[in-house]
């Protein structure tokens, strides 16, 4: 029991990472058919700024303000950064290419991909690093939490934080689609591009806006996994493919799907590493990908794709 | 109608290609305020380009495109919206998994929300049927009432120009006939509209005047009740 709560707790935690960045893939592809390849590297770059922000502010040991000002203001500089390079990507990598056939623009994604990943690892080397989230603010985030009463499971006040970040990114996001009118706009977007522009939607703005949107998420959620667990240059890549398997399981273009599909992923990764082994999380999460691709392409939450006739 | 109305809708000398092949040629047309006219012609003609170059979909090669006098070929479909242009697209086109206020609200997105209810009111006062079906979606509704949801939304924007494309397809006769009154209505109440049609009889006896295209050439223009007597027309539209 006391192990079976200790990995839903790490399924929680990773899942709700792993949600974050799907959210991305699939704001992005609601609207433009896009499967955004470069979102994982923004993610890394998220990880990367919210590491240099920490060090700007003073490091993990002796960080020159409080510690919750030291998260919000680490998480809203990678969110603000990633914010600018997903307009940029957008305006120069997928634009020009807006009514080019298909696959020119996944292919840019990948050149955008490589760019990103390589880039970071000429400017800071292949090494891992970590935000030493166990010395930070002298341990505060690590020695307090509580133990789940009745067993032995510790939850430290960092998984706390980090799950109820995500959590809150996510009503946000949610709150932000449904009831504002550029939300309104995103969806009538998704739904049929043409059709938005009738209504005067700027159907550019509204791609901007999906970018800004999947792009800041993807930086929190760099800063969210560098908290608890190392990063390096190219980790972009796996952690996006998983990003992308969770958008793929709940549905890919569907906000819900992506929240579903990013915890089913978390819980799935966590179980396999505590009841299998540790080696057989990666292969199991692609099987269940393959297995979505087989039987169940349009996802948990997506409708079949019916062509009009 | 008095000639003397300013035009609000200007098409000069319009070259439209889609790569090679030419598909309007030198077309001119022009809509005046509060005019109901139509633009007439069979499948190929370049109605439906004539159309997207109006909301600039289509880009044409050379020519002018002018809304209330002002250039506005080389805008974005958007900014031509914002300068007045609502339109009923072909096939309808509606958010189908919205809701049909929903649908509605996005025909008025570029006004503020505070003064949508006088336009409601409006709107469900043309179609009651609406009203009943506000919560549902759009896409669930039958093709009648979702042609409704379709010229409610145009509505919402309050347009000076309405855009019609293809408004009798895919309708049952008896339904045709009821949406040609509410384009004549809407046309009464002020608002000037071009409806592009394949069925001459029932766009000509409501419309002020008309043109037809044909292979992407204005081959005829003038009054609708001279078109209507016209031999060419006629022998070609009317089938009598």
């Amino acid at each position: 029991m006391d192990v079976f709560l200790q990995l839903t707790l790490n399924g929680l935690t990773l899942g709700s990472v792993y949600a974050l960045i799907a959210l991305g893939y699939s704001l992005v592809y609601g609207i433009l058919k896009l499967l955004n390849f470069a979102h994982g590297d923004v993610f890394t770059v998220g990880a990367f700024v919210g590491f240099g922000a920490l060090q700007l502010l003073g490091g993990v040991a002796h960080p020159a303000v409080p510690i919750w000002l030291l998260l919000v203001l680490i998480t809203l500089a990678a969110m603000a950064v990633c914010a600018v390079l997903g307009v940029a990507i957008e305006r120069f990598a997928y634009r020009p290419l807006r009514d080019a056939p298909r696959i020119a623009p996944l292919i840019s994604a990948l050149g955008v991909s490589f760019f990103l990943a390589y880039s970071l690892q000429l400017l800071f080397g292949a090494d891992q690093r970590d935000y030493d989230a166990f010395n930070l603010g002298s341990g505060v985030l690590f020695m307090t939490g509580f133990t789940i009463p009745g067993t032995e499971v510790r939850v430290p006040l960092l998984r706390i934080v980090v799950i109820l970040c995500a959590f809150a990114l996510m009503v946000v996001l949610w709150l932000l689609v449904t009831r504002t009118k550029t939300g309104k706009a995103m969806t009538a977007t998704s739904i049929d591009r043409e059709a938005a522009a009738m209504m005067g939607i700027n159907v550019d703005r509204v791609i901007v806006f999906a970018f800004v949107l999947g792009s800041a998420l993807a930086g929190a959620a760099g800063v969210l996994f560098g908290l608890r667990a190392p990063f390096y240059p190219s980790l972009g890549f796996l952690v996006g493919l998983k990003g992308f398997t969770a958008a793929v399981i709940g549905g890919i273009g569907s906000i819900p799907g992506a929240m579903a599909g990013g915890l089913i992923l978390g819980f799935a990764e966590a179980y396999t590493q505590g009841y299998v082994s540790t080696r057989w999380s990666d292969l199991i999460v692609f099987v269940i990908l393959v297995t979505f691709m087989l039987f169940r392409p349009q996802g948990l939450f997506g409708k079949a794709d019916i062509k009009k006739v | 109608m008095e000639v003397a109305a300013k035009p609000i809708l200007e098409l000069e000398g319009i070259n439209t290609f889609y790569g090679q092949i030419h598909i309007l040629k030198d077309v001119n047309l022009i809509v005046r305020e509060g005019e109901l006219v139509c633009l007439l012609g069979g499948n190929a003609s370049g109605k439906s380009t004539t159309l997207k170059t109006v909301l600039g979909i289509v880009r044409p090669r050379t020519g002018r495109v002018s809304i209330g006098g002002e250039d506005v070929t080389r805008l974005a479909t958007a900014h031509r919206i914002e300068r007045g242009l609502a339109i009923v697209p072909e096939n309808r086109r509606l958010f189908g998994p919205m809701t049909v206020v929903e649908n509605l609200e996005l025909g008025a997105y570029l006004r503020p929300k505070a003064d949508l209810k006088a336009e409601f009111e409006r709107v469900y006062s043309l179609f009651p049927k609406l009203y009943e079906r506000r919560s549902q979606l759009a896409g669930t509704l039958s093709g009648g009432e979702q042609q409704m949801v379709a010229m409610g939304r145009a509505l919402m924007s309050k347009p000076r120009l309405l855009l019609m494309d293809e408004p009798s397809m895919g309708l049952a006769p008896v339904l045709v006939e009821q949406n040609f009154e509410i384009i004549r209505q809407v046309n009464e109440a002020g608002v000037a509209l071009l409806v592009v049609e394949q069925n001459a009889n029932v766009s000509l006896s409501i419309a002020d005047r008309g043109y037809v295209l044909s292979t992407g050439r204005i081959v005829l223009e003038g009054p609708a009740a001279e078109l209507l007597q016209h031999d060419d027309l006629r022998k070609a539209y009317l089938g009598r």
